[in-house]
């Protein structure tokens, strides 16, 4: 455990060396840099956390040195090891190195090459110091650190001008909710006297009852940083335009990483969510929210990889959902399968638009199941995990806990859970509605490049990822087998069922197992066997159509509500009016520059005259005092 | 010295010193100016010796040396400017040398 310091460092040096001299390295050089530094980086992960599953001890604390010591606010640079920090630097780690090997190939022909490995592997590194860190600022310092790489890589093709607009609009919404992270983080110092994770943790209790004021405003405020980086209602409109940037990197952090980062701050700080039990309902209800919205946008898209983006939305939403009804453990076991399907789905659809040369219109594509196999029998797996399709997939278990415990965790109640199953319905047809738009039917545009091994091995093992990563954890009566809960169980208190439920589990998965594939039935009917009907649909609720197309008209209501009456004002105050003090100072020195300049006449005789007069004056003011 | 000489001394060097001063002042040509440079300074001369005559003091007869002296200095250097003004503009009028204006 004590190799730990290296896991944030090894990628931070990839990224200073590529930075430094990227220009000068032979091309062969920079993913050997870029995806090992991260390579590295996930083996000694695997040592560390081999370490740390075979001693007994629950945390590990390294402090490298310290960074802020200022009127009673002592943060330093420390790392604080548990299970939940484990998981997440395992998925960071390890599907950030295959992200890496997939972009080694993905973006070979980019003249950008080093600068993209330069901002992911800095990426990496500030996602790692966000999960690692043991106090708030220094956990800050991360989530800025990985806003701002999301900003770098989303505009990372600056060339095009939207590219530039998607990234700064992901910055700034982003921004919004990190600010009130801020103030949430000043209220909690000004309570706590301390910035310190396990210090929070551990007083939380001691200082409020549950239900008092105080940690109601800390947790909304908390959770409007979570809601911001994490996309979801109302902060949610950048991720769709976040899809500007190149595959991979919607891969890594705008699926399997970065926009968990709420989840994990939820989570972290889930002492004193769980003092405030109406924050607690916030975070359910805006989960359940997002996630119907996103699945219906979902469901109209035509650009493939914005039908991936809702879904990250809205499975996000399932994650909050979970933290709302304090299923922690399910909330994170969510993140992780989600975390390789989804980075599987981003990647293999980023090789069909590299396929097709950069076609991205799921209704110009077609027939590619059998020009690309590989693609297509990964992207189904990973596919059929996002619909939870029952059994074989690790998408079931994950979600089917998440249901389970909305309906039967104490907080849990029916409307979250009606709002999940039909939440699941809509995920396994927009998911199906993909699968048969792109590879099945009539071939539509030709392919011009077969994807070789760097990109093929990376999704063949996010596959069987995927599917075997779910059996870590199965129902109570499949099995019973709970590895990943009581792995978290140290950090994360495990969620208490209602006894006169536990009956009915086998019927809420046969429901939901129903559900998922009825779905993928709706989907095959609609676009494998009747595509006219669709179409049918389409024309017949065009204006819904229209509004769940641009993801239920919120950049329209956003435009309206901020981004005009802001632009009125600016326009408004173009010549600025704190600005008018000192042009008008610039003014008078001028003007009686101009004055005075009139006495310069060049005619000696003036001068002359001037000095006479002066004297006189002198030496008449001598005489009369 | 009585004090009627005295004040004649005086009024004499101030009437010579207003003289170089109108002379500064309204002439053009810039010899003149010198000239009645030159006036100015033996006006001032003369009355630090008409006031060191009062007092018996030598100091007034050291400082009129030094004007002396001073005169001399500035006569040479104010000729050798004169000499470069008219190679350059061709004529001694002092307004024409108003070339560095505001």
């Amino acid at each position: 455990m004590n190799l730990l310091w290296l896991i944030p460092t090894l990628p931070f040096f990839g990224a200073l060396v590529l930075v430094l001299f990227g220009s000068q390295l032979p091309k062969k050089m920079v993913p050997i840099i870029g995806a090992g530094s991260v390579g590295l980086s996930a083996l000694v992960t695997f040592v560390v956390g081999a370490d740390f599953i075979s001693s007994s001890t629950t945390t590990y604390n390294f402090t490298a040195w310290q960074w802020l010591d200022v009127a009673g606010l002592s943060s330093a640079f420390a790392f604080h090891l548990d299970a939940l920090s484990l998981i997440f630097i395992f998925v960071i780690t390890f599907v950030g190195f295959l992200i890496h090997i997939y972009s080694s190939e993905f973006m070979e022909e980019d003249d950008g090459y080093a600068r993209f490995f330069a901002y992911l592997n800095l990426f990496v590194c500030s996602m790692l110091i966000l999960v690692l860190a043991d106090n708030l600022v220094l956990m800050y310092l991360g989530w800025e650190g990985v806003g701002l790489c999301s900003y770098l890589l989303i505009g990372f093709w600056y060339g095009e001008e939207k590219n530039g607009y998607a990234a700064r609009k992901a910055f700034i919404v982003t921004r919004v909710g990190d600010t009130a992270m801020a103030f949430g983080l000043f209220v909690l110092f000004q309570n706590f006297h301390t910035l310190n994770i396990q210090e929070i943790t551990t007083k939380a209790p001691q200082l409020f009852a549950v239900g008092s004021e105080i940690p109601l405003i800390i947790s909304l405020l908390l959770l409007g940083g979570a809601a911001g980086k994490s996309a979801q209602l109302p902060l949610q409109t950048w991720l769709p335009d976040a899809m500007a940037g190149p595959s991979p990197v919607s891969a890594l952090i705008h699926a399997a990483t970065m926009v968990t980062a709420g989840v994990y701050l939820i989570a972290r700080t889930h002492a004193i969510f769980e003092l405030a039990p109406v924050a607690l309902m916030i975070v359910g209800i805006i989960g359940a929210t997002t996630l119907l919205i996103a699945g219906f946008a979902a469901l109209t898209q035509f650009d493939l990889k914005r039908v991936l983006a809702y879904s990250t939305i809205s499975q996000i939403g399932y994650m909050f959902l979970a933290l709302g009804v304090g299923a922690w453990s399910a909330a994170i076991f969510h993140f992780m399968i989600h975390a390789f399907f989804k980075a599987l789905l981003f990647l293999a659809a980023g090789a069909v638009i590299m396929a097709l040369h950069h076609e991205h219109d799921m209704f110009k594509m077609g027939g590619l199941k059998k020009k690309l196999p590989v693609i297509y029998w990964t992207f189904l797996i990973g596919a059929s995990s996002l619909a939870a399709l029952p059994l074989i997939t690790g998408g079931f278990y994950s979600k089917d806990q998440i249901l389970w415990l909305t309906l039967a965790g104490v907080n849990g109640n029916i409307w979250f859970f009606l709002a999940a199953l039909l939440g699941a319905f809509v995920t396994s047809i927009y998911t199906f509605r993909m699968v048969y738009l792109t590879f099945f039917g009539q071939e539509k545009t030709h392919v011009h490049y077969t994807p070789g091994k760097l990109m093929n091995i990376p999704l063949i093992i996010l596959a069987a990822l995927s599917t075997l990563a779910g059996f870590i954890e199965l129902p109570h009566d499949f099995f019973h087998l709970t590895i990943f809960s009581d792995f978290l169980k140290p950090v994360l208190p495990s969620v208490v069922v209602e006894e006169d439920f536990e009956s009915i589990e086998y019927m809420v998965q046969m429901i939901a197992a129903g559900v998922s594939v009825s779905g993928v039935y709706v989907a095959y009917i609609f676009y494998v066997v009747k595509p006219e009907l669709a179409d049918e649909l389409k024309s017949s609720a065009a204006d819904l159509h229209q509004f769940w197309y641009s993801g239920w008209g919120f950049d329209r209501l956003y435009n309206f509500l901020f981004v005009r009456p802001f632009v009125f004002l600016a326009s408004i105050n173009k010549n600025d009016v704190v600005d008018r003090l000192y042009t008008g100072l610039v003014a008078i020195a001028e003007f009686f520059h101009r004055i005075f300049s009139f006495t310069q006449s060049g005619i000696l005789r003036w001068y002359i005259m001037g000095i006479v007069i002066g004297g006189i004056l002198l030496l008449t003011l001598g005489l009369i005092s | 010295m009585n004090e009627i000489q005295i004040t004649g001394g005086l009024i004499l060097a101030g009437t010579l010193f207003m003289l170089g001063l109108i002379g500064v002042l309204i002439r053009r040509n810039i010899i003149f100016m010198l000239v009645s440079v030159e006036i100015m300074l033996n006006a001032s001369g003369l009355a630090f010796i008409v006031a060191g005559a009062k007092w018996a003091q030598p100091d007034g007869q050291v400082m009129f040396i030094f004007i002396l002296t001073m005169a001399a200095a500035e006569v040479s250097v104010g000729l050798a400017l004169i000499l470069q003004i008219f190679h350059q503009l061709k004529t001694l009028d002092s307004d024409a040398a108003n070339e560095m204006k505001g």
